[in-house]
């Protein structure tokens, strides 16, 4: 790759970019590794409602792993976040392609896709609830409507909540993939579709073959954004279920602030942060390590 | 309007019930996207008794606009019974310069990482990139000591500089990804007749920058905007965010719920979201087009 | 924020010499709702009469959860608020800590050893010393009734678990939901508790709840409760999971329902609604609890911020809560008692009345005792250990079999 400033060799030019990037590296290194050390310190000592610097070993840890709600918080993040991210994916991709055909109200329907990001959850949470109480939303009006047996009570089932918050979360986000998977195919090159029709592939075959393949980059970001979303999603949890009904929805993000701060246990909370962390680093690590290889292109 | 379906359509089948299907599809959509922002206004032009007795997908008998004017104007965020629009100004001095000095610092940032490479300058990029993955409540009892130790508690200036720093992550990598695909051809000769590393980006790459701009604007200010956690525990008080604001109004835990105050104060706080949403749209497609949305 | 604040306090002095300095007291509270913040509205009058200004800081959210996670960023910045807001164990979590100021003086001044009742002083002391000014008892076992409904299944208020189990199948018959219940932890909770001091009395509740005493937890009596528990949800409608409770009130006010379990500030929904106690509603104590009281207390905490000036108007607070015709006053509006028994009933409604009566008779007899749910009967910890087991058991997620072994082990683990 090119190196710029080959012969120059004034040395404010060499030290100014370094310089100029330095404060925002810097930034970074304080506010988030070294709190990340900080709460690896805290995770190994004896914190309950405030910061205490005094040894404990891994015993927070093994409370961690002795609480039943971590389980099911680790197996809510799985199912939520796999449903989460393909399902948004999936929908994002579909209604990009359909917007994509010539649609002649586009610039009203892409704003409505995509209004609910712009949403904080504290402000729909409970709209969403009341959407999806049996009693009171759905389910109750389908019913009104003269289809007597309807069901959709899945937020109050202990066994089906999680799958209303990935519904919720959805809702949220998919607009935004379907922005990126938009923006994506309009950059895509014409004359190859163009040279592809001529050859008679079906329209199935060239957005399997040739569009979405190009779509990769996009991918990509789509599912960087997504898990970031879904990781971090605790002001959805909270406003829609509250982790219920009993804990059958409590994910990390959950959990480590209930641990922290409702339960006093900061021990606790942060172990559980260190943990998530580790399981983060597992995956985006490798990625950003293949990722960053390419560009020796 | 897009290029490509041009393309594909000379080899889609019957054209009108193709039509019909996409038209059908996008529209159901749009209805089921719709229907809770419909349940929110509904509910905000109702009074009390028609929502304790009713269905919420119901429009109001008797619409009326108090709760809007109370949400605005008159209802109780604590003490102070001033409505929301104090907090609001709140968030408008907190997100503008958070946004503002975030966005300029990941352009600069970006601008390094891609044209004036260094070693070891993969590794720093890397370690930006990770930093967006930090559990915020992981950082909230140390970055609340830091700030006290600045001076700056239960300020505004706290919470701008806190935005700033957790959303450099995510704007560097914007900026990095979009300026990688830029020539630098152009950067060279730029060098060859003498520019400096500042002019060089005033005069090149920033007038080339704008759809970037608008997207890194776009989602910081999304994400400043609603965001609750930090506003709460760096600026709870007179110098309270909007959504500090609204969870006051929404959450109270052994009072009275006024339901159709909540839904109108929650829909005047994603006013200037959805504003910049809708109008900005347009260049969001464009700016994730030119290199946000490589990989 | 502070040094403006001392700026200006400084300015003021020098500008008007000798004259009163603008005092002022940063408060940190959850009072956010209309009539919640009139009541405050009361204190912060009552305050600026005395020139102390009022420097509002409400954070509302889970009963206070928020509010402390906003606490403690600020007290981590060495900057906490004047007053705060505080219930039950976290007061003594605080307390140990150091930070709070010292009431013994005011309260020795004011007589308050004497008329707060001896289970709130538990709360407000720490270590024999006063550190906080209690606003108001709430109390937790309550049963509230639909008058025309209860009319119709024969006018008699049930006074034990079986007359209650006979009320709600009368209800059922008469095609109403029978209880209106919210599905969520803290709720679930104040129903268990309430069912504990029914069948087990005043004596098992210490036992179970306060003690932790493991026999007691896991045991014969225990079982009865979750028994109970699983019956009452069969009285419940299907869409109850995560319903506010405000939602349930509003169940029983439009007749839709009989009867709700709820603590005393449920009061303020039927009287928002101009329902009028003994007409349109009953109130009477949960069944088989009637002279026993689970109580919470809402005080306020002065942290010690090693300024004089501050001091000045934090006592200036202090005093002003515990001022007879404040709590009047602010009982009235919030649909609490007041935390002094020597206070006058005669402002109050018939179920404020009822309350204090209650109040005061269990504190002279020894038959008050914390709320579990809310904050007073077990720390955090233990209390959420506790919801958890409770909730899911609620919930079906586990048999009571299960129920009755996870509790105690639960219990320990948060110690």
């Amino acid at each position: 790759m090119s190196h710029p400033a080959p012969g120059l060799k004034r040395g404010l030019q060499d030290w100014l970019p370094k310089l100029v990037l330095a404060p925002s590296f810097a930034l970074v290194l304080v506010f988030v590794y070294g709190f990340i050390v900080w709460t690896a310190v805290l995770s190994m000592s004896k914190s309950r409602i405030l910061p205490v610097y005094k040894w404990a070993g891994f015993d927070a840890y093994e409370r961690l792993f002795a609480q039943p709600s971590w389980y099911m918080a680790l197996k809510n993040l799985a199912i939520f976040g796999s449903l989460y991210i393909s399902i948004c994916i999936a929908l994002g991709l579909m209604l990009a392609i359909l917007l994509d055909q010539r649609i002649r109200i586009e610039g009203a329907l892409r704003p409505i896709y995509l209004y609910p990001m712009a949403l904080s959850f504290v402000v729909t949470g409970t709209a969403g609830k009341w959407f999806l109480n049996p009693g009171m939303g759905i389910q109750n009006t389908v019913r009104g409507w003269g289809f007597e047996s309807f069901t959709f009570d899945w937020l109050v089932r202990p066994d089906m909540a999680i799958y209303t918050v990935a519904i919720a979360g959805i809702w949220q986000a998919s607009g935004f993939v379907m922005a990126m998977f938009l923006a994506g195919l309009r950059g895509i090159d014409n004359e190859m579709l163009k040279a592809a029709t001529v050859d008679g592939a079906s329209t199935f075959t060239i957005y399997r073959r040739i569009v979405i393949p190009l779509l990769r980059p996009a991918f990509l970001s789509a599912v960087i954004v997504l898990a970031h979303m879904a990781i971090k999603s605790y002001d959805l949890v909270i406003a829609l279920t509250g982790g219920g009904p009993g804990n059958a929805t409590e994910l990390p993000s959950t959990f480590m602030y209930s641990y922290t701060f409702t339960r006093s246990q900061m021990a606790v909370g942060s172990a559980s942060a260190m943990i998530m962390l580790m399981g983060i680093a597992a995956i985006m690590v490798p990625y950003l390590y293949s990722e960053l290889r390419e560009d020796r292109r | 309007m897009s290029r490509n379906e041009a393309a594909i359509a000379t080899a889609a089948g019957p054209g009108w019930l193709n039509r019909v299907v996409i038209y059908g599809l996008l529209l159901i959509f749009a209805a089921v996207y719709l229907t809770p922002l419909f349940v929110m206004l509904a509910t905000s032009f109702k009074s009390l008794d028609e929502i304790r007795g009713g269905d919420i997908l119901a429009l109001p008998r008797d619409p009326t606009i108090e709760p809007w004017l109370k949400a605005w104007g008159s209802a109780c965020i604590g003490v102070t019974c001033e409505g929301i629009k104090g907090y609001f100004w709140n968030s408008l001095r907190m997100v503008v310069p958070a946004v503002l000095i975030s966005t300029m610092l990941g352009a600069l940032n970006g601008y390094v990482l891609t044209k004036w490479r260094f070693r070891g300058h993969k590794i720093v990029f890397g370690l930006m990139l990770f930093a967006c993955f930090i559990p915020f409540q992981s950082v909230l009892i140390p970055m609340a000591r830091v700030l006290g130790t600045l001076g700056l508690s239960n300020s505004i200036t706290g919470l701008v500089l806190v935005h700033v720093v957790y959303g450099l992550g995510f704007t560097t990598l914007f900026f990095r990804n979009y300026y990688e695909a830029f020539p630098t051809e152009l950067i060279h000769s730029a060098q060859m007749d003498g520019a400096g590393f500042f002019t060089i980006f005033r005069r090149i790459l920033l007038p080339s920058s704008a759809p970037i701009i608008v997207v890194c604007v776009i989602y910081q200010f999304t994400n400043i905007w609603n965001d609750f956690l930090f506003g709460v525990s760096f600026a709870a008080g007179e110098s309270a965010p909007m959504t500090v604001a609204l969870n006051n109004l929404v959450s109270s835990s052994t009072g009275v719920k006024e339901y159709n105050v909540d839904m109108a104060a929650a829909v005047i706080a994603a006013l200037p979201t959805l504003i910049v949403y809708v109008l900005a749209g347009r260049y969001f497609m464009r700016g994730l087009m030119a290199g946000a949305v490589k990989g | 924020m502070r040094r403006i604040l001392l700026a200006g306090t400084a300015i003021s002095i020098m500008a008007f010499g000798a004259a009163r300095a603008e005092e002022s007291v940063e408060v940190l509270h959850w009072w956010t709702s209309g009539g919640e913040a009139a009541a405050l509205g009361v204190l912060k009058d009552d305050l600026a009469k005395k020139g102390v200004a009022w420097k509002d800081m409400p954070v509302a959210g889970g009963s206070g959860v928020q509010a402390m996670t906003a606490l403690r960023a600020r007290v981590t910045a060495g900057d906490p608020p004047t007053a705060v807001q505080m219930l039950g164990f976290d007061i003594k979590d605080w307390a140990e800590m150091g930070v709070l100021g010292n009431l013994d003086d005011l309260a020795a001044e004011q007589g308050w050893d004497k008329v707060v009742p001896a289970a709130l002083q538990d709360f407000s002391k720490f270590d024999g010393h006063w550190i906080a000014a209690p606003v108001n008892v709430h109390s937790t076992n309550w049963l509230w009734i639909n008058k025309a409904a209860l009319d119709k299944a024969g006018g008699k208020a049930p006074e034990n678990m079986t007359e209650l189990f006979a009320l709600l199948d009368n209800f059922k018959a008469q095609g109403i939901t029978p209880l209106a219940h919210g599905g969520q932890p803290w709720q679930d909770g104040t129903m268990w508790e309430s069912v504990v001091l029914s069948e087990g009395g005043m004596d098992f509740y210490k036992k179970a709840v306060i003690e932790s005493d493991p026999a007691a937890l896991g045991g014969d009596t225990m079982r009865k409760v979750f028994d109970d528990m699983t019956k009452l949800r069969t009285y419940f409608d299907d869409s109850f999971s995560g319903r506010d409770w405000n939602l349930s009130s509003a169940m029983v006010i439009e007749g839709k329902a009989g009867a709700q379990q709820m603590g005393d500030w449920a009061k303020g929904e039927f009287l928002r609604a101009k329902q009028v106690p003994g007409t349109d509603f009953v109130c009477i104590r949960f069944p088989g609890t009637q002279g026993n009281v689970l109580f919470n207390s809402d005080q306020f905490v002065m942290f010690d911020l090693g300024d004089d000036e501050k001091r000045s108007a934090q006592l200036k607070m202090a005093s002003a809560v515990e001022d007879p015709a404040f709590q009047v006053a602010f009982n009235t509006v919030k649909g609490s008692v007041p935390a002094r028994t020597d206070v006058p009933d005669t402002a109050f409604d018939d179920c404020g009345k009822k309350g204090m009566k209650d109040l005061a008779e269990a504190a002279a007899g020894g038959t008050l005792a914390g709320s579990l749910a809310h904050g007073h009967g077990q720390p955090g910890a233990v209390k959420e250990a506790i919801f958890d087991v409770v909730t899911q058991h609620l919930n079906g997620q586990i048999t009571t079999d299960e129920a009755l072994k996870r509790l105690p082990e639960a219990v320990a683990a948060a110690k």
